[in-house]
């Protein structure tokens, strides 16, 4: 496929192959940090062709898993109103809630719309003024651009009826969370490509100067994923610590300028709890006191019980890069992307689904029926 | 060509001169009405001696063994690009008992129409059903119409049974595959799935992709004539793709499939839509390909005489059935990686980053 094939060529991905082969001496863990590269290395079969000496970590960047239950609850309860329309990306609807997933209140009458911009969802407030229409803004610094507009949008038309449940995250503090667990055994970090085309790159400068740790931003592809391990490696085998871009084509250093205003107008930056990891301080986007009214968490003051997460389940640990999907008791049993315990098997992104669905037949074989 | 005559075929049924512009519940309760609406076109359409006796069933002269299938169809939108519902109907039954070893002779159609649907939606549908049956050589023989109030169904839901003669010399049966055989696919995958996502309401992007509805017992018919039991399986990988396939036929054998994905056909622009969406075109639906394992003496004969069918011009061995990782079917990726396909779980769900 055209501006794809050239990423998937098997004799550049034997070459960057061989020469990681080449450069590796001792044992690295290199984390990945967004779904989507967790997603490819398992599709693409990538984990098993790397040499023995590379531990891929799967890092926290699946939107999806870190959204607390908490918030998801209070989502599943705006959608059972019946003056509420409820919108969201796909991938949120199969997240287990404490009682339910969105996808259950949808079939017991819920009014939920998948939708794949949060534009659509201020058309719809416009079409239905008797309803309040509301999304559920989950994401990384890719989605807020979007998100952030649909609310700008809102105000522009003056509209009574729409507002925005958020929950945005922001890679760079998890990052800093990862580094600061003292359980981490990470040596260097595959940043998030498509993070890093919104927000540019010299966020992550003090990051490497702090942890010392080098850090390349990379792309999703296979050639990518494999020059992205190759540029880390080089760095710890010579003992370095920099921030280098693999993702050239599409990232520029300052980032994408129109929506970064576009964030920075809509949003400010806020301490913000993560599913399974806790609470990271200066780590999540909430609305400016400007657009306020269009804050679904306070404009429905919703008093739910706190949630309570599944005893069994780890996604805490698979999320901080501790434990691999394939070491939870769970995997494969009670815990399956059709009855999932947590949102990491949820989310195409998330590293247990990743693995379920793409297993590596000698790392984590199935069991068989 | 096929476009053609389905373009003639339109031009030649006009929708008739009616007293009513939608459907309305009368049109379901079995009085005047409904005789006003069959009778002013439908069974003229449909016109076979079965049909014409207009009575409460069929009676069919059959010899030999018989095929039966029966199957629902309920897609959204019901016009898409390169098709409707109505063809869709004819075409997923015909195929249905295709892949039993049979050829399709008989069709019966159940309609359950929306209050407030168009005649002149419903009336295409029908021109696409005479088109798709007069393709596939089926005849119409009874059916029933029936109307939902608004809001409770979706414009149309089609319900066909399906009867077809086995073909002599057929044996399509799971236990005849041996390890060694060979997997083999008719066409392009993913195709019909993304047409349609390409119209899904909220939606939309330009795309020429058309989906590949279409009959395919003709391809079927050209292989078991030649190789008869050497062509041991067939199945059309609709809903779920041809990974719920795979997953399928090997999930309970006592040998494993290797499918290498360079051999999978598949259109660059279904290719690129798919990554667009998040979406693996193993897991996308298709219409008009169907997957067969045969004896490896035979496989790339089988693959020659399927490329001279209109239908199968990208016809190739994807795979085969190995002694290794028995029950499961596993993907040779094209940089040579390896992973399990699984089934697919619920609807395929957009990413969203």
């Amino acid at each position: 496929m055209k501006h794809l094939s050239e990423y998937r060529d098997p004799e550049l991905v034997e070459k960057y192959l061989e020469e990681i082969n080449k450069t590796v001496t001792r044992p690295w863990s290199i984390m990945e940090v967004c779904g989507g590269q967790t997603h490819s290395l398992v599709k693409h079969g990538l984990i098993q062709l790397l040499p023995d000496n590379i531990n891929m970590i799967h890092g926290p960047g699946c939107p999806v898993c870190v959204t607390p239950l908490n918030l998801i609850d209070k989502a599943i309860f705006l959608a059972e109103d019946k003056g509420v329309i409820l919108c969201s990306f796909g991938d949120m609807l199969r997240v287990p809630g404490s009682n339910k997933s969105l996808l259950q209140a949808k079939a017991e009458g819920a009014d939920i719309r998948i939708l794949y911009s949060p534009l659509e969802a201020v058309s719809l407030a416009q079409k239905n003024p008797d309803k309040e229409v509301v999304f559920f803004a989950v994401g990384f610094e890719t989605t807020a651009p979007a998100n952030a507009l649909s609310v700008l949008r809102a105000a522009e038309l003056d509209l009574p009826n729409y507002s925005i449940l958020t929950s945005h995250v922001l890679v760079p503090p998890a990052m800093k969370a990862v580094m600061d667990d003292p359980d981490c055994r990470i040596d260097s970090f595959l940043a998030a490509g498509h993070v890093c085309t919104i927000m540019g790159i010299n966020e992550y400068f003090p990051i490497v100067e702090k942890y010392k740790i080098p850090i390349v931003v990379t792309g999703f592809e296979p050639v990518d994923l494999l020059h992205g391990i190759l540029l880390t490696v080089k760095q710890l085998e010579k003992g370095e610590a920099k921030l280098e871009n693999q993702y050239t084509r599409i990232v520029r250093s300052e980032g994408n300028k129109n929506a970064m205003s576009v964030i920075e107008k809509t949003f400010d930056i806020h301490d913000r709890e993560w599913r399974g990891i806790g609470t990271i301080p200066d780590s999540g986007y909430e609305l400016r006191t400007d657009y306020k009214m269009y804050d679904a968490n306070l404009k429905f003051q919703i008093d739910l019980p706190k949630a309570i997460e599944s005893e069994i389940c780890i996604a805490g640990e698979i999320l901080k890069g501790i434990k691999k999907p394939h070491q939870c008791p769970a995997f494969g049993k009670e815990c399956t992307p059709e009855m999932p315990l947590g949102a990491p098997m949820v989310s195409s992104e998330g590293a247990c689904a990743a693995y379920y669905n793409f297993s590596n037949i000698q790392e984590a074989p199935l069991p068989q029926d | 060509m096929s476009t053609d005559t389905k373009i003639k075929m339109g031009l030649q049924c006009p929708m008739p001169q009616l007293d009513f512009e939608y459907i309305t519940l009368g049109h379901g309760s079995g009085g005047l009405l409904t005789n006003k609406l069959l009778n002013s076109g439908v069974f003229k359409l449909f016109s076979n001696p079965f049909l014409d006796k207009q009575h409460d069933g069929a009676i069919i002269n059959t010899s030999g063994e018989l095929a039966i299938t029966t199957d629902s169809f309920v897609v959204s939108p019901i016009f898409f690009p390169g098709g409707n519902i109505g063809e869709l109907s004819v075409f997923g039954t015909v195929n249905d008992l295709a892949m039993c070893g049979a050829r399709p002779k008989y069709l019966t159609l159940g309609f359950i129409l929306e209050e407030g649907l168009t005649m002149k939606e419903f009336w295409d549908v029908l021109v696409g059903i005479k088109w798709a049956a007069e393709e596939s050589g089926v005849q119409i023989i009874t059916g029933d119409t029936k109307v939902v109030d608004k809001g409770k169904g979706d414009k149309v839901f089609i319900n066909t049974t399906g009867v077809g003669e086995l073909l002599p010399g057929a044996s399509i049966d799971q236990n005849n595959i041996k390890v060694g055989d060979k997997i083999i696919v008719s066409g392009q995958v993913a195709t019909h799935g993304v047409a349609i996502m390409s119209v899904r309401k909220g939606l939309e992007f330009e795309t020429t992709i058309e989906s590949d509805t279409r009959c395919l017992h003709k391809m079927v018919e050209g292989l078991i004539e030649q190789f008869g039991q050497k062509v041991k399986f067939l199945r059309d990988p609709t809903r779920g793709g041809i990974g719920t396939s795979l997953t399928e036929m090997s999930k309970s054998a006592s040998w494993g499939i290797n499918i290498h994905q360079d051999n999978l056909p598949t259109d660059q622009q279904v290719e690129s839509a798919c990554e667009l969406l998040g979406l693996d075109p193993l897991y996308v639906a298709n219409e008009g390909i169907f997957l067969t394992i045969v004896d490896p003496d035979i496989a790339n004969e089988a693959v020659n005489i399927l490329r001279q069918h209109e239908y199968g011009t990208h016809a190739a061995i994807i795979g085969e059935i190995v002694e290794d990782h028995p029950g499961q079917a596993v993907l040779f990726s094209g940089i040579g990686g390896k992973r399990v396909i699984n089934m697919l779980i619920g609807e395929q769900l957009p990413r969203i980053c």
